[in-house]
């Protein structure tokens, strides 16, 4: 840290320096404004300038500032001056009005000059020179100039890294701002840096990030992580566990973000997705799209680890195995999903006796991705289409051809990545694109790599019954201007005759027709091909062979000679008489051949001799002894190893006896193979796959494994199961926001596509932004139903919907409740999924609702700050009522649609009855801390109160240390009162907890009875220990019993249901930050220890005005351990006061000092490793110590 | 995942240069240098180039490559798709994407290239996002900005980027409520020399124009929407109540976007609204040829086909043509052989007809390939699949918005073998 201050101190002094001599000579240049100088002029307007003026010019700059050494050489002057500027040396006069631009005091001229350099920038000029200059700026008000700093600095920090430190503190300072735009692009920045000195500050930055209140923090955390593994891989073990945490976010703003961050850092952790695998499965749809695709990516891999292959039996039956099998495997593969674990076990353990059961997990990653292929972006389309194709049972691939047959539309650079793949996925399985063959036909216009890829695709999807089509197609295909193309169609004729036993005559016959052809390269490629379909039936084609030997004097293609030579050589018995006529020929112009030909000439002549030695001895003499004198080392070698082995020679070996056998075997006919066979080994739509060869960071696709994992591994608790699932909303806000915008940061995520069923479902997610959007009014109109789940969904809506059917169904709805009150409903037919889905779909379905409620909660908090609304409870209890019901009905799983539907119409009603018994809430703003949170409460309950009578809102004075806020208003409560303190003492069951401590008054006349908290509804992490049920309150009497809540660190309301005998009310509780922690005694030494290890971003000070009646010491102390549950510390100096702390749940120490000024003024600091619980402390307590 | 990103013009100079990542030295443009100098024509240099050190993933659009470098495995769809939206997001803020224009606006490229991607991820793509954070340059606000000296940057965190609905911004308004729907389909054909059809399908897309304010929901159903075979969707149509009911429900964007887009697939019959009658020969030996054409309605539903044009790639050795258009004027480039036709409307009772001789190199053999004939046509006011939109609602405003639906079929890739 000090040798980072010191490279701190340093250039400021330097950049001071040049900053007077510039301003020196901004006198002298004023004339020659540099604004309108045009970007491209300005080294015009140097040179213009005549050289005895510039130095003059230069002269005085350099007196002025430097002090006197005047007149000298000034390029070295400016040299020594200017320190930070090595790179000004050699070129010492570029840029400079660019720098006095930057110097200046208007922003406007700032902008201009980032501009300029953004734009010499984004040319590749290397501007690294005006960096000094540009760095100053990156505190500038102005956002744009600020913003276009960054660039620059982003660009060239690794080039001038000492520099580049300059500008971090005001990185850390941004870090901590109130605004999470600002925030989160203070980090972005900061990890953009690659200098390897900050990564501790780095790291420290991501790792506070990582746990902030705003969801895009958390996001711009997670592109930060991979950004410092590339800058320092040795922080890899801290960064998994940032990854760990943030996995398990829950909003999908996020979840894209940290599944890239673990595809880089860390993909072979597979075991921390385990416990996120179904939370991601379901989030996905509502994932961006970017996300998707890296999301998809990596459950891909997740899988094949995971789950058995689901096409495990027709393997079996490939090899020959049991028919019984496969009917039942059929019936298996949709129905067995919700079957019990032991069931799964026996199937893993003898999945080679017994039919193949779907893992359901392995089903819902199924489910949940195939509406992607819907998706606009090829991308995405792509991965769920791999994802099938690697993971899906045979029988359920076909649905990705239709999608990637409609991205055969899009762009051309889009086609040739897909046909790639297409041409990998007809190899394996054709039947799939059968259908689609005619999307497959080539056009003209079609650039010749895409023609290519088609073909491929068509040749592979050719069988016996489309062959004729296809074959016609490439009939007009021949007949294309374009050669290469043409060549690739006979070379696919040549592969459809050796695959289709039928057509092999027709497509023969068609080649040799092509023989004549006037184009000497679709000749050529003809004569290939033939080749290599006669080896198939030589015997009935001689007159094929005769045919091509008299083309010998004709076609000049190298390869084509070779094939044609190749063939006479191992058919001469066909054509005994042409044979040596051909050898004859090439004998003369042997040494003009090619290589390929010569070798070629020589194999003929080697064949001819051992079967026609009569004829042919000279002739092959001749060409042996040609070939030994040739250029090439191989046709010598190749000459010389022929002539040892057919010439008898007394010295010959065994090995001439066998010449004949060694020549003339029987070879087999070459395959003709896709040379797309295999590709689906790496795993398709990546850049391996399309490059066939392995790229860097490519991941192997596992193979299945023999028995499945367990299963188990992915079983989170099933309370934490709803929420993960469903809760992405808990978008924590960053404090009780106090204005309009703070509001709509909180707007939380929900999902879109996931969430509708039925009609009612779509409409939701629009409601609550059209509140959003349209103002405060139907805002508190929601209120009312705060604390209910589904009423604020369905809210706005009500009063446009006019859809019949809808109608009808509410109808429906209302007999059912009368009908059925107890009885558990099932949900109606019409909505239910396929069976194999319904589980987990209800488990989501429920999941929602509820957290709809936890949405709208929140927005009641952020209402009562507005302090405008306040709610008329008439209707509320009905839909209290509501929830009983569903508590009966679904005591164990999640509400049906059924109840959802009912409350709809309450909602109907209860916005007809419109906001006349509004009142606005005073707001009186004793202690704001208190305050708030009260005020908040009070709406909570509101939310719950019977009549339709105004509370008002109940302000707890402040007592001296205890304050009691208020869980349950006895009229709310129908006569049941509840507070609750926060009693400081240590929770012993859980040291991590926080004690609360809550006091029951049963105002009724009768007795209430078991008294119980439900359905703790908590922020990732937190935890709730209840209290005892509490069996029996009489009448008038009061019983205060502790619960422990860990907030984690974190003023989030815990959120949770007190239950009665008859009744249960919706609350929450939410800690003041000074709650959050214990005592902690230090010594003064030690504090000043410890305070010596937080500074930096985890020190934060403000000035402060002492209030009139906190002037002494005395009460100073009062205030802040009334504020924060915090110990004195013992002090030397009578104007300090310190305070020591721990927060509960991480055990951070949290240091307050107050340090008393001249008069009134004072000095508080905190020091926190907990930024966020910091700064809202030091908020708190100023607003103690200034009362 | 994406390094750096270089943009080429046709003359092969990089213009733009931009890095997320440590500085990639352009030097590595060279292999796709090397790779467009093998390929023939431009479209033909592949998408995806293995270097050394490097993958180089490029995407040709309005004559500007643009290059994208990547060091490990990603993708390349993922690389190209993005590279598409970088150059949607370019025509959107500049009307055109052209070299031009860029160079006129580069700090605005640069500013929102800095915006869409963070390391070389993703970020903000979503165009109502990218606008709320960077204003599109008009005008009239350079010169405000100039004088007040305010900026193009936004401030504030787009509420979209954590709303459910990030591709709408909130507190939009307009006097005028109007919501605009164009159904456009086009038809992709091949018809064979006898004039019957070897392959048509049609693609169809709705783009839509919404200018509404506040957050309208709207639902746009159609009478038949089973001919919808295949479709994609914009995010923010909501997916199981197209499932469930083939209603089109959603949240719009602002401004304009495509809201779906379709496919009505081979297996149903296509109707094809024109017919070309051809008589294009060489005669051996002579060094003249015959061209005959003629074109004429055909299941148009009685509507008139505009803007017909017919181009055709004429074989190499075609020197010159002498032709008579019965109406419009056609043109026959020498060099690069490419006879085009600009017919305007097709008239059923006089049918427009291109008739004449082709001069061909004297002594060479008759050329043995027939050019195909590429055929572009509108038909306005006609879906030709027959789709037809049922209705618009907008629910969660109040005020009546302006509807406006509007049919149009045109001729994507067609094509007359002859």
């Amino acid at each position: 840290m000090t040798a980072m201050q010191k490279l701190l101190q340093l250039p400021v002094n330097a950049v001071n320096i040049v900053k007077t001599v510039q301003g020196v000579a901004q006198g002298q240049e004023e004339a020659r404004s540099p604004v309108l100088t045009p970007d491209s002029g300005q080294q015009n307007w140097y040179s213009a300038v005549q050289p005895e003026e510039l130095r003059h010019l230069r002269t005085a700059s350099t007196t002025g500032g430097g002090g006197g050494e005047g007149g000298g050489e000034w390029g070295e002057d400016r040299g020594t001056l200017e320190e930070g500027l090595s790179s000004a040396q050699t070129q010492p006069l570029r840029h400079d009005d660019l720098k006095e631009m930057l110097d200046s005091n208007k922003d406007s001229l700032k902008l201009e000059a980032m501009k300029r350099i953004v734009a010499m920038i984004a040319r590749g000029k290397n501007a690294s020179d005006l960096f000094p200059a540009v760095v100053k700026n990156v505190a500038c008000k102005n956002i744009e100039v600020k913003k276009l700093v960054y660039v620059y600095l982003v660009r060239y920090a690794e080039e001038q890294q000492d520099l580049a430190l300059l500008s971090i503190s005001t990185f850390q300072r941004g870090l901590k701002d109130p605004n999470q735009l600002i925030r989160a692009s203070a980090l972005r920045v900061l990890s953009s840096i690659r200098v390897t000195i900050i990564v501790p500050i780095m790291m420290l930055a991501i790792k506070e990030a990582a746990s902030d209140m705003s969801p895009y923090v958390r996001k711009t955390a997670a592109h930060a992580i991979p950004k410092l593994y590339s800058l320092d891989p040795e922080q890899k073990d801290q960064l998994i566990e940032v990854i760990e945490k943030l996995l398990a976010d829950k909003t999908t703003l996020v979840a894209g973000s940290v599944v890239m961050a673990f595809e880089e850092v860390c993909p072979e952790r597979i075991d921390l997705i385990h416990k996120n695998y179904r939370k991601l499965c379901n989030l996905l749809i509502d994932v961006e799209e970017w996300g998707q695709v890296v999301i998809i990516n990596m459950l891909t891999r997740y899988a094949r680890t995971q789950f058995l292959n689901p096409n495990i039996n027709e393997s079996l039956l490939e090899e020959g195995g049991e028919k019984a099998f496969y009917g039942s495997d059929d019936d298996d593969d949709d129905d067995d999903d919700d079957d019990d674990e032991e069931k799964k076990a026996e199937a893993a353990a003898l999945a080679k006796r017994k039919p193949y059961v779907m893992d359901p997990d392995h089903r819902l990653l199924l489910r949940n991705t195939k509406p992607l292929l819907q998706s606009r972006n090829a991308a995405v389309v792509m991965a769920v289409a791999q994802l099938y194709f690697h993971l899906a049972p045979k029988a359920e691939v076909g649905v990705i051809a239709k999608a990637l047959v409609r991205l055969m539309r899009s762009h051309s650079e889009v086609q040739y990545v897909v046909l790639q793949n297409v041409a990998t996925m007809t190899i394996k399985r054709r039947g799939m694109f059968e259908p689609y063959l005619k999307s497959f036909y080539i056009r003209s216009t079609d650039p010749t790599q895409i023609k290519i890829l088609k073909l491929e695709v068509l040749t592979n999807l050719a069988n016996e019954t489309n062959i004729s089509t296809i074959l016609r197609e490439f009939q007009t295909y021949i007949k294309s201007m374009d050669k290469d193309f043409v060549a690739a169609t006979i070379q696919a004729i040549g592969r459809c005759a050796t695959n289709i036993g039928e057509v092999r005559d027709t497509c023969l016959n068609g080649l040799v027709q092509l023989l004549s052809n006037r184009d000497e390269l679709v000749v050529a490629e003809s004569v290939v091909v033939i080749k290599k379909l006669l080896q198939m039936q030589p015997e009935q084609h001689s007159d094929i062979i005769k045919h091509m030997a008299k083309l010998t004097d004709n076609i000049q293609v190298p390869m084509a000679r070779a094939s044609i030579l190749w063939l006479i050589g191992e058919y001469c018995e066909h054509v005994p008489k042409i044979a040596p006529d051909v050898l004859r020929k090439m004998a003369k112009t042997f040494t003009n051949e090619e290589d390929i030909v010569k070798l070629q000439i020589i194999n003929l002549a080697a064949k001819l001799y051992l079967t026609n030695s009569k004829q042919t001895k000279l002739l092959t003499q001749y060409v042996l002894n040609l070939a030994k004198y040739d250029q090439n080392y191989d046709i010598r070698d190749r000459a010389r190893f022929i002539r040892q082995l057919i010439v008898p020679t007394d010295k010959s070996g065994a090995l001439s006896k066998y010449a004949k056998k060694l020549f003339l075997a029987l070879k087999p006919a070459p395959v003709l193979e896709s040379p797309f066979k295999d590709r689906d080994h790496f795993q398709l739509g990546s850049l391996s796959h399309l490059l066939n060869a392995k790229a860097g960071g490519y991941q192997e696709l596992p193979d299945w494994p023999e028995s499945a994992p367990d299963p188990s591994v992915r079983n989170v608790e099933v309370i934490r199961l709803l929420e993960r699932v469903t809760t992405l909303t808990s978008v924590p806000e960053w404090t009780k926001c106090t204005s309009r915008k703070e509001r709509k940061e909180k707007k939380v995520e929900k999902p879109f596509y996931s969430d509708s069923e039925g009609e009612s479902g779509p409409t939701e997610s629009a409601d609550s932004e059209s509140d959003s959007g349209s103002g405060s009014q139907s805002g508190s109109e929601e209120s009312g139903s705060g604390s209910e789940s589904e009423e604020s969904e369905e809210e706005s809506e009500s009063e446009e919907e006019e859809e019949e059917e809808e109608d009808e169904e509410e109808e429906r709805a209302k007999k059912k409740k009368k009908v059925d009150k107890s009885k558990p409903k099932k949900p109606e037919s019409a909505e239910s999924d396929q069976s194999s889905g319904e589980e987990q779909k209800r488990i989501r379905k429920g999941g929602k609702d509820r957290r709809s409620g936890t949405e709208s909660e929140s927005e009641d908090e952020s209402e009562s700050e507005s302090s405008e609304s306040e709610s008329e409870s008439e209707e509320e209890s009905e839909s209290d009522t509501d929830i009983k019901k569903k508590k009966k009905t679904a005591a164990s799983k999640p509400p049906p649609k059924q109840t959802k539907k009912e409350s709809k119409k309450e909602t109907k009603e209860m916005s007809l009855l419109d906001l006349d018994d509004f009142e606005p809430t005073p707001s009186p703003q004793v202690t704001p801390v208190n305050s708030f949170l009260s005020n908040s409460l009070v709406t909570d309950l509101e939310g719950l109160s019977l009549t339709d009578t105004v509370l008002a809102p109940t302000t707890i004075a402040p007592s001296s240390s205890v304050r009691l806020y208020e869980l349950l208003h006895r009229i709310t409560g129908e006569g049941l009162a509840v507070e609750y303190c926060f009693s400081r003492q240590p929770f012993s069951p859980d040291p991590h907890m926080v004690a609360v401590q809550i006091q029951f008054t049963n105002n009724t006349t009768s007795e209430a009875k078991s008294l119980h908290i439900e359905e703790p509804k908590l922020q990732s992490g937190m935890r709730i220990k209840e209290f005892p049920e509490i069996e029996v309150l009489p009448a008038g009497e009061s019983v205060n019993v502790v619960m422990g809540i860990d907030f984690c660190d974190s003023t989030q309301a815990a959120n949770f249901q007190l239950c009665t005998h008859i009744r249960k009310f919706f609350v929450s509780i939410q800690p003041p930050v000074g709650e959050l922690m214990t005592p902690a005694f230090l010594t003064e030494n030690e504090f000043k220890k410890e305070q010596g290890q937080l500074m930096g971003m985890n020190e934060i000070s403000e000035k402060l005005t002492l209030g009139e009646k906190c002037q002494s010491e005395h009460v100073i102390v009062e205030r802040v351990t009334s504020t924060a549950n915090l110990s004195r510390v013992p002090c030397g100096s009578d104007k300090e006061s310190r305070f020591a702390g721990k927060t509960v749940s991480s055990g951070s120490l949290v240091l307050v000092t107050v340090t008393r000024k001249d008069g009134a003024g004072a000095l508080l600091t905190v020091n926190c490793e907990k930024m966020v619980i910091g700064t809202m402390l030091v908020k708190d307590i100023l607003q103690a110590l200034t009362q | 995942m994406i390094h750096s990103l270089f943009l080429v013009n046709a003359t092969g100079d990089i213009f733009l240069e931009k890095h997320w990542k440590s500085v990639v030295s352009r030097s590595v443009c060279d292999y796709f240098f090397e790779a467009q100098e093998r390929a023939t024509e431009p479209e033909n240099i592949p998408p995806v180039i293995p270097t050394p050190h490097h993958y180089l993933i490029s995407v040709l659009r309005h004559r500007i490559y643009f290059v994208a470098v990547i060091q490990s495995e990603v993708p390349p769809l993922f690389v190209i798709e993005f590279l598409h939206r970088v150059v949607d997001t370019f025509q959107d803020y500049f009307g055109v994407c052209t070299e031009a224009a860029i160079k006129d606006n580069v700090v605005v490229v640069y500013e929102l290239l800095e915006e869409m991607l963070d390391n070389g991820f993703p970020l903000a793509t979503e165009s109502n996002i990218l606008k709320e954070l960077i204003k599109p340059p008009t005008i009239l606000r350079t010169v405000v900005n100039t004088i007040t000296g305010s900026t193009n940057v936004g401030e504030q965190l787009p509420t979209g980027q954590l709303s459910v609905v990030p591709w709408r911004r909130t507190g939009v308004k307009y006097t005028n409520n109007e919501a605009y729907f164009d159904v456009v389909e086009e038809i992709d054909a091949i018809i064979d020399k006898s004039g019957s059809t070897i392959t048509a399908e049609i693609q169809g897309v709705i783009d839509a124009c919404v200018k509404l304010t506040g957050m309208p929901d709207l639902t746009l159903s159609f009478m038949n929407p089973r001919l919808l075979d295949d479709v994609s969707f914009h995010p923010c149509v909501r997916f199981k109540r197209w499932e469930a009911e083939r209603i089109l429900s959603f949240i719009p964007p602002d401004g304009n976007f495509r809201l779906l887009s379709y496919h009505v697939s081979s297996q149903n019959l296509v109707a094809i609204p024109v017919y070309v009658k051809h008589n294009i020969t060489f005669r051996e030996g002579s060094s003249q040829g015959r061209f005959d054409l003629t074109l004429g309605p055909k299941q148009t539903m009685g509507k008139a086909v505009e803007s017909v044009l017919v181009s055709s790639q004429l074989p190499r050795g075609v020197l010159n043509t002498s032709l008579n258009p019965s109406q419009g004027t056609y043109t026959f480039d020498p060099v690069t052989k490419l006879l085009s036709w600009d017919v305007g409307k097709i008239n059923p009772q006089k049918l427009p007809s291109l008739k004449g001789t082709m001069s061909l190199q004297a002594g060479a053999s008759k050329p043995d390939e027939n050019p195909t004939i590429n055929i572009q046509f509108k038909i306005q006011q006609l879906a030709i699949s027959g789709l037809k939109v049922n209705r618009l609602d907008m629910y969660g405003e109040k005020y009546k918005p302006f509807k406006g639906i509007k049919y149009m079929t045109k001729a994507g890739k067609f094509q007359v073998r002859t």
